[in-house]
């Protein structure tokens, strides 16, 4: 057969759209088939109630209260510190060994894998500094974990800021930090917090680091160096010791909607930011 | 946070750095918090080590990495049946992330309607928002008795987590390619039209070859992800510490053993899974030093993500 450019062009292109199908098709299959089998499972008690018998019976109410623990501590330890790394690397200094280093010390970060993060987590925060399975440990180590993540959208969102906002702020008198904070911050707040809610799935996804320092404890944690579990280390117990496949379907769609609503209001705001900046 | 208080915290914060000289101050801690990623780096390398390292020299690098022996309980610590095990599902996972993840960089930047790439982007990165253990459980679910039924063997194998690990490596794979993609200047693809090429000859011909450091270092990093994930593999691998013959046998991942056993190890077995640790840790730091050199190879390209 004579080499067809042409219909080399339609085949190539239609083998792309299949596997383009297929990917999304996989996408819409894992979340429709966990949801079909979690929601009806779903009720008022389930949410409310606290695990019976090791999580066979009873509800999830004190891993949800975990699970917002230790997102939320892990996201605001490593919003400012990572809003301050990209302010510092986009405002305060010019291109130069010292940021060279910073960002490899960033990338290596995020590419390390949470297994790691965890090992470090126990030794370290768990075992060296004293705090033992703990929600603050758990904390940490995520927060360690999702640093990349905030300093680079926050990064890009403050390098999207136009020039000319700078400048004119610069020619009313203003100082370095006032423009920043009033002007540049202001501009790419929506860029920012994307990020930030970005990094608030991952914590609530994660699960081999929080394993290896939050703990697995069933109750719910009273004060931040209790021990706690979280939503999807429970279901994995639950799914890996046939525990109780209803409440496993259950945990997962919690887990699998609250990801929806996450990335929903992720590419909101980046929508809305796009729509400011530009 | 209301617009309102969000003023009022920045008229706080500005009249508190009024008083002292606000701009050295700033600068100072801001420089501080830049230095956290990178002292968090150096703190992580040092303690993985401090673990991990001497149990490597007590044991001997060589017998610790090439020793099929592995009963941590009688101090025999081999982890090659590991090594074999994460390098086998790795690479199968690379096929399935290769193949879909370059398939779809393409589409999405050569051939598809603008609308449709504004659905299909949001929905790759949900793909990446699912967390690990859902892919896992999925995996036990459906794909691992569908193995064991229609192709043979326990189903827990080999197969199951590359294939389960090449969907979760797309979305590191399909971003950073597109990036590599769009990286590519213009006039590249318009003068390849211009001199008569289909678009399909131009996409493999010029668009590809440009961005072909992007896109060797989206591979690199997808093979990062696949290495290191943890949970979705202990679930569908199966776990067996011996050397797979085939991809329906079982294995176990460097990372699977150290999450496997941590909850009861102690002493010298508890320093072998750091070691393990220290194994994982080198192959990613190489990896990851590779992806770094190749992203950052033309000028103007794209950075890792």
């Amino acid at each position: 057969m004579r080499h067809n450019p042409a219909r080399s062009q339609i085949l190539a292109i239609t083998v792309m759209w299949v596997l383009a199908a297929l990917t999304i098709g996989v996408l819409l299959f894992i979340i429709a088939f966990i949801l079909a089998h979690g929601v009806p499972h779903l009720t008022l008690a389930f949410l409310s109630e606290a695990p019976r018998s090791g999580g066979r019976e009873g509800g999830i109410f004190p891993m949800i209260v975990s699970t917002l623990y230790v997102t939320g501590l892990a996201v605001l330890i490593a919003t400012p510190i990572g809003l301050g790394t990209a302010i510092y690397l986009t405002e305060y200094t010019r291109e130069s060994r010292l940021t060279a280093v910073i960002r490899f010390g960033a990338d290596c970060l995020a590419g390390i894998p949470s297994i790691i993060f965890g090992l470090f987590g126990f030794v370290f925060f768990v075992i060296t500094l004293g705090m033992g399975l703990s929600v603050i440990a758990g904390a940490l180590t995520l927060a360690v974990m999702v640093l990349p993540t905030i300093i680079r959208t926050s990064e890009e969102a403050i390098r999207a800021v136009p020039r000319a906002y700078r400048e004119v702020s610069y020619g009313l008198g203003s100082t370095r930090w006032q423009m920043v904070t009033r002007v540049v911050l202001r501009s790419a707040l929506p860029g920012i917090c994307t990020g930030v809610v970005l990094s608030a799935g991952r914590s609530i996804s994660e699960t081999a680091a929080v394993m290896l320092t939050a703990g697995s404890s069933l109750t719910l944690p009273r004060s931040l160096f209790d021990s706690s579990r979280t939503l999807s280390l429970h279901f994995y117990t639950l799914s890996r010791e046939g525990l109780s496949m209803a409440n496993a379907y259950a945990t997962a769609s919690i887990l699998i909607l609250a990801i929806l609503a996450i990335n929903l209001s992720a590419y909101w705001l980046m929508r809305r930011f796009v729509a400011k900046v530009s | 946070m209301s617009r309102p208080r969000v003023r009022a915290a920045i008229r706080w914060l500005c009249t508190l750095a009024k008083r002292v000289n606000q701009e050295t101050l700033v600068s100072v801690v801001l420089t501080a918090m830049a230095l956290t990623a990178v002292s968090g780096l150096a703190v992580i390398t040092a303690f993985i080590f401090k673990e991990g390292l001497p149990l490597i020299m007590k044991v001997g690098l060589k017998d610790f990495i090439l020793s099929s022996d592995w009963h941590p309980l009688e101090g025999k610590f081999g982890i090659f049946p590991m090594v074999v095990g994460s390098l086998a599902v790795t690479a199968g996972a690379m096929v399935i992330g290769l193949i879909f993840g370059l398939g779809g960089a393409i589409l999405l930047t050569q051939f598809c309607p603008p609308r449709l790439v504004s659905i299909l982007k949001p929905s790759i990165e949900l793909l990446a928002g699912i967390p690990s253990v859902v892919y896992g459980f999925m995996g036990v679910v459906i794909l691992v008795p569908f193995i064991r039924e229609h192709i043979g063997g326990p189903g827990l194998s080999v197969l199951a987590a590359s294939i389960v690990l090449g969907i979760m490596v797309l979305p590191t794979v399909i971003s950073i390619s597109v990036d590599a993609l769009q990286a590519v200047p213009r006039p590249y693809r318009e003068g390849s039209i211009a001199l008569g090429a289909t678009e399909w000859q131009t996409t493999h011909m010029v668009m590809l070859r440009a961005a072909r450091s992007g896109i060797v270092a989206a591979v690199i990093l997808g093979m990062g992800r696949a290495v290191g994930e943890t949970m979705a593999v202990i679930m569908v691998a199966g776990n067996t510490v011996a050397l797979p013959h085939s991809p329906l046998d079982s294995v176990r991942t460097l990372t699977s053993n150290i999450a496997l056993e941590m909850a009861y190890a102690a002493g010298d077995h508890r320093k072998a899974l750091f070691a393990t640790g220290v194994t994982l840790f080198v192959i990613i730091m190489i990896l990851n030093t590779i992806a770094l050199r190749f992203s950052r190879r033309r000028a103007g390209g794209t950075r890792s993500r």
